[in-house]
């Protein structure tokens, strides 16, 4: 069941220049939030924004839900001066997540792009329980868009690949050599050109893919229709029935570039 | 305390939802008991199915938001059939939102949706400022307004609500036209015809270049425009146009408005429906008001 909470700010951790994380603590029973679903929080006292910016999931416990939030405009800005002992009110657990009902002993694939990552740690760690075998690969034009790397250790194997070559593999996330390694499951978000270019792989290699899409969003809840993507059904909004989608009813979005 | 009557129809409140801001109602029963409504407004509903326009589709803008989604929506036989069972048990008043590019469209989704009993009302949408065809091109001249509305009328036997656009010379004009046709309440405003451009990118935020302006930003041009009609014809006017809560709510009514919808703000705080509900309820007892009505059209 969704739900609106005033969330308080446990922990905020700087992480370079572009990225930061928070650490929401739930006052009492936390609804369940399922891998790659997503909150809107509310950023108050700013004149600009007005509307909730739709945030991804980083990781989940008992009572905590944890943002990774890239700064990208007024909003984002706004969310990075909060501080610890603050509130933030949140509407959750949003959206469609990823499928983590794979048999155990599957092999999965995790690709994300800069902020994209963020879903992927709860990801991999929901994967890992279920005795599923991850290789995680982390992209970004350069290192130190590449925001979290060692907390994903602990759930696969960790790969990286960067553009510049600055970290890890040089070149782009689908040109790493274990990307052409056979998987039972592809799992993928971030950039939008990254995401369909790993769709078409995945499609061509007959291996099942889900990607989740951030699009620019208003109500996250399936009301407003703004959010919507092109799939094979036609348009289907990205706050409900996503953001992860499954690339077999996703053709019409990754074949075009 | 806060019972209205919008010509047949009785509102516990006068609290209603904008359509297009509230789905089919669903998408907001975790957050509120959807009974507590005065009414709902569902999704603009056509003849047939309709993907819309292309993404992007909104672009945030200083206290509003602009939207271009075209009336997407499933089409009048899968509302009734598939939609309707779904949500027909409510106790509040569930309206739907017509919208069509033809005069014979709008009497085809009017007259499937007077055929279902838990439907006491439809909003006649001729304002829609994203669509290429008909829409708000029926809305904003007095002679197309009341040639559907005609049409509608003969077809449509409850309660017909008539919803016109600001983006207009004299609205009052348009909803004396609409008057003068059968319509028995009209709702206003729609949104604001309006644009944004995203100059990095050096091109328009929205697919459709322009779209409709709504949140707060619209209030005070909706505030006026509800007093204008309100003093021109002698139906219930229903307002709208960013209302956010119940000191906002209260001003559509002292401006003239019988019942109001929530639009925009349903996007910020899913539960401000029954905030304003409450809020509204409070002002009236710190104010001796006895009763809601007292207050509607005193400017």
């Amino acid at each position: 069941m969704k739900e609106i909470h005033d969330f308080r700010i446990a922990e905020r951790q700087q992480l370079g220049d572009q990225y930061f994380r928070l650490v929401l603590k739930h006052d009492g029973t936390m609804q369940p939030v399922v891998p790659g679903q997503f909150v809107e929080v509310l950023v108050e006292g700013s004149r600009d924004v007005m509307l909730r910016r739709p945030i991804s999931v980083h990781d989940v416990s008992d009572s905590t839900l944890t943002l990774l939030i890239q700064i990208v405009g007024n909003g984002t800005r706004r969310l990075a001066e909060l501080s610890v002992g603050n509130r933030l009110n949140v509407v959750y657990p949003l959206g469609h997540g990823f499928t983590t009902a794979l048999p155990s002993g599957s092999k999965a694939l995790l690709v994300g792009g800069g902020a994209g990552t963020a879903p992927l740690l709860h990801l991999s760690k929901v994967l890992k329980a279920s005795g599923v075998h991850c290789t995680i690969l982390l992209g970004g034009r350069t290192a130190s868009l590449i925001p979290v790397q060692d907390d994903f250790r602990p759930y696969g194997d960790l790969l990286l690949a960067t553009d510049d070559g600055s970290l890890g593999h040089h070149g782009i996330v689908t040109t790493h050599p274990a990307f052409a390694n056979a998987y039972d499951m592809i799992y993928t978000c971030g950039p939008t050109p990254m995401m369909k270019a790993v769709a078409r792989s995945a499609a061509q290699r007959g291996i099942r893919c889900e990607v989740s899409l951030e699009n620019m969003m208003a109500c996250g809840v399936g009301a407003c229709l703004c959010c919507v993507t092109d799939t094979d059904q036609g348009h289907r909004c990205v706050c409900k029935d996503g953001p992860v989608f499954d690339i077999s009813t996703m053709h019409k979005w990754f074949e075009q570039c | 305390m806060l019972a209205v009557k919008v010509h047949n129809l009785t509102l516990k409140n006068p609290v209603m939802t904008a359509s297009g801001t509230f789905g089919y109602g669903e998408e907001f029963a975790d957050f509120i008991d959807l009974n507590r409504l005065g009414g709902f407004i569902v999704k603009g509903t056509t003849g047939t199915h309709r993907e819309g326009n292309p993404y992007p589709r909104m672009v945030e803008t200083p206290s509003g938001m602009l939207n271009s989604v075209g009336l997407q929506n499933g089409g009048v036989e899968k509302f009734c059939t598939e939609v309707y069972p779904r949500i027909q048990h409510l106790d509040t008043n569930i309206i739907v939102n017509v919208s069509g590019s033809s005069i014979e469209e709008y009497c085809d989704v009017a007259s499937q949706v007077d055929a279902l009993d838990r439907i006491p009302a439809i909003e006649l949408n001729i304002s829609c400022p994203n669509v290429k065809c008909g829409g708000m091109g029926f809305g904003t001249s007095p002679d197309m307004a009341a040639q559907v509305v005609s049409a509608v009328r003969k077809v449509y036997h409850k309660t017909l609500i008539v919803k016109l656009s600001p983006n207009v010379t004299n609205i009052a004009e348009i909803a004396k036209a609409v008057e003068g046709a059968g319509a028995d309440s009209v709702s206003l405003i729609n949104t604001l015809l309006g644009m944004a451009i995203d100059i990095e990118r050096r091109r328009p935020f929205m697919a459709n270049v322009t779209g409709g302006l709504s949140g707060p930003a619209v209030k005070p041009v909706a505030v006026r425009m509800v007093w204008q009609v309100a003093h021109a014809v002698k139906i219930p006017v229903v307002g709208l146009g960013g209302i956010c809560t119940a000191e906002d709510a209260i001003e559509f009514l002292m401006a003239g408005a019988t019942a109001i919808e929530v639009g925009t703000a349903n996007f910020i705080d899913p539960a401000v429906t029954v905030k304003i509900i409450d809020g509204m309820e409070a002002w009236c007892q710190r104010h001796g008001v006895n009763d809601i009505n007292e207050i509607i059209g005193i400017i």
